[in-house]
């Protein structure tokens, strides 16, 4: 049994799979099924990316590892354990586990910047005052943001923001980082700058990291291994950056390329224009 | 805005929600009369009818307030009303006053009007009023009323009534 | 032929659904509320957010209030000879029914549609969801202490609507009509009993805050997470709170008041 109150019911040594999506179907209501039996796992110590499209099913991915919902078949394992959304108390066990971050930062506007990242610190440990803010103050460091603690949310830029999130999101150290559209309507210097960190951060903390994103450029520049799902809520493909970008798969092809039109349609599903038109063919 | 602050101000709301509550029972209301039980003793008397008399009802001697209604049951032996009243402590009053239970006004409220009566002992706590008077029901003053004026004009016609009848009978 | 009978049915089940989605909710925060009594200057925050903020808006109707009372019940009483009465009339009116029920709808107005909005566009920005993922329930940290400020705020701000409106009709009926001081207020004192008529005002309030401060949280934390979503539920929040206000009100005072 193990001794680390976090991982109580660690019988097995730690595999090099920390997140195992096993064959996992998933919808929000009985019409639309999200995942269609989908496989994936994620490696320990490795920046794995999902790539896809809009709706593709990538951000529900990440709330179903989170255990927001409960899948309907198949099963998610985090660090060997079964996640039961249901479970209270194992959702939060795990979550002190992981860190996440949001699509736009999703952070507290009626705090300042420091009060931000220093909310999970304050909520789950003990830490006296002065610890609290050492550790805060690293921990904007870490992101470049250290000078800007006092400032409030509405007084800081949309990247900056990313930054402050991502911050809040190390400040218990978990092994488990989690990104959501990390780079969507950045600019190139910002894009650059969130690139670079994630990528150092996972290095010298040797945490986990998981991106999902829809940029393959700076995915594929900091990535270990990628996973292409369809809009139909498949695993694609899969494998090292080189491998896919030597793909002869017409639909990985066309999204790594970025055409506009091959086995994902340009046209949405309609009659033919001389129908719709009125003339007769 | 600082933490400080917000205590403060919320401090000062609270404050203010009790000056409002004070202003309310003190002023508005009557709580500003004796209530607590150290100023009061209780006496009770016994009523055949109390009417509409009701908790709370003021016990009055000359126009002046001196005490409470407290309780109001009914004896199970003599089927009479008891009343029990909470009378201040300043006054006291003869044991042989007795109690009535009148009308404020045409139409108010009923209260105990006490009459002083001239023993020198005085009502002491748990003494019993022995002269009381019931509360005026209505119907039996009107029914009382009519009942006389039909007796009166049963007199003056029977006066008058034999003389024809007799004289019809002729 | 059975269409409009099938549509009676979903409909009739749909608000059964709502109804104990409702409940299910109310359980849910009052579970939540030992958690955030802990944290007493979060609830304190929310007592200045929602009380302190709706004092302004609460005096000034309470003073209008009680200034339209004394000059209408004047007029009334005035033609049987009862204007002494004047002080207990406007009393009783306010203590027992305007001050609880007035005070409510204005707090649904203002404070519970800036509590659903506040909450709506947190759940709009991810807040919610990120404290979840933090493991930490939004429910105690954030439903919680401003469901316990509501109902603290309440009752306060109405004994104030009612004090101020008491203030107000003695400035117009003393001061400008020339009732007799004296008789305006020994009138007034003899007549309302702090336990009947003020206790119960309170009583009244205190549930009028349970029942504003749940609609807004509720409405707030089920809203849709779009511009649209909020403003229907901002609306939402305003429509049931005062609607619900006043049925309550009717049942509070056929308990209280009759005999």
């Amino acid at each position: 049994m193990s001794s680390d109150p976090l991982r109580p019911n660690a019988a097995t040594p730690q595999t090099d799979t920390l997140i195992d999506i096993d064959h996992v179907t998933f919808g929000y209501d009985a019409s639309r099924t999200i995942l269609n039996d989908v496989s994936l796992t994620f490696q320990r110590g490795k920046v794995t990316a999902i790539l896809g499209g809009s709706g593709c099913g990538k951000t529900t991915l990440l709330r179903l590892i989170g255990g927001v919902h409960a899948v309907s078949q198949g099963a998610v394992r985090f660090d060997g354990e079964v996640v039961d959304a249901r479970d209270k108390e194992q959702l939060f066990r795990l979550r002190r586990r992981l860190g996440m971050l949001f699509q736009f930062g999703a952070l507290f506007t009626d705090l300042s910047v420091f009060e931000n990242v220093a909310f999970p610190l304050r909520e789950h440990t003990d830490l006296d005052e002065p610890m609290i803010r050492d550790i805060v103050l690293m921990k904007l460091n870490a992101v470049g943001l250290r000078g800007a603690a006092q400032l409030r949310i509405s007084e800081i830029s949309g990247g900056m923001a990313r930054r402050v999130a991502l911050a809040r999101a190390i400040a218990l150290d978990p092994e488990l980082i989690m990104y959501d559209e990390p780079f969507a309507g950045l600019d190139p210097i910002s894009m650059a700058v969130a690139a670079n960190l994630i990528r150092t951060l996972n290095d010298t903390t040797g945490s986990t990291s998981l991106m999902v994103s829809h940029d393959v450029q700076e995915c594929f520049s900091i990535c270990d291994y990628a996973y292409l799902m369809s809009s139909q809520g498949r695993v694609v493909a899969h494998g090292r950056p080189e491998e896919l970008n030597a793909s002869e798969d017409p639909e990985v092809r066309q999204f790594i390329r970025g055409e506009p039109d091959g086995p994902v349609r340009f046209h949405y599903p309609a009659r033919t224009l001389a129908e719709d038109l009125g003339v007769r063919a | 805005m600082g933490k400080k602050s917000i205590e403060t101000l919320v401090g000062f709301f609270v404050l203010l929600g009790i000056g409002g509550l004070l202003f309310l029972a003190l002023k508005a209301a009557n709580l500003g009369s004796f209530t607590s039980s150290a100023d009061t003793y209780s006496v009770t008397a016994k009523f055949d009818n109390i009417g509409g008399l009701k908790v709370r009802a003021p016990v009055r001697s000359a126009g002046v307030t001196v005490g409470r209604v407290a309780a109001i049951t009914l004896d199970p032996k003599t089927y009479q009303g008891v009343v029990r009243l909470d009378m201040q402590r300043s006054v006291q009053f003869p044991s042989d006053s007795s109690a009535r239970i009148l009308t404020s006004g045409l139409l108010g409220d009923q209260y105990i009007g006490l009459e002083a009566g001239a023993e020198e002992k005085v009502l002491g706590p748990g003494d019993v009023i022995k002269q009381t008077q019931s509360a005026v029901v209505l119907e039996s003053l009107i029914s009382q009323f009519l009942f006389n004026k039909a007796a009166d004009a049963g007199n003056a016609s029977a006066g008058s009534a034999p003389a024809p009848a007799a004289g019809a009978k002729k | 032929m059975t269409n409009p009978i099938r549509r009676i049915g979903q409909f009739a089940l749909e608000v059964l659904r709502g109804l104990g989605h409702n409940a299910t909710f109310f359980i849910d925060l009052l579970r939540n509320m030992p958690a955030a009594l802990r944290r007493p200057f979060l609830i304190v925050a929310q007592v200045h957010a929602i009380g302190n903020l709706s004092l302004l808006i609460i005096m000034a109707s309470g003073l209008a209030v009680g200034f339209v009372l004394a000059l209408q019940s004047y007029y009334a009483l005035v033609t049987y000879g009862a204007s002494e009465s004047l002080g207990l009339l406007v009393n009783l009116s306010l203590v027992r029914e305007l001050g609880p029920v007035v005070t409510a709808l204005l707090f649904a107005g203002r404070a519970g549609t800036s509590l659903t909005a506040e909450i709506g566009l947190m759940k709009a920005g991810e807040q919610l969801a990120a404290m979840e993922m933090m493991a930490i329930d939004p429910k105690s940290r954030v439903l919680a202490p401003r469901f316990i400020g509501g109902i603290v705020a309440m009752p306060v701000l109405a004994v104030l609507f009612s004090a101020i409106g008491i203030m107000g009709a003695y400035v117009v009926a003393v001061q400008l009509i020339g009732v007799d001081e004296g008789n305006f207020w020994s009138i007034m004192q003899n007549g309302v009993d702090v336990w009947r008529d003020v206790g119960n005002g309170i009583v009244k309030s205190v549930v009028f805050g349970v029942i504003c401060t749940f609609v807004a949280v509720y409405q707030g934390y089920e809203a849709q997470a779009t511009p649209e979503g909020v403003a229907h539920a901002t609306t939402r929040t305003v429509v049931i709170a005062s609607l619900s206000v006043l049925a309550m009100d009717f049942v509070l005072t056929a308990l209280m008041f009759t005999h």
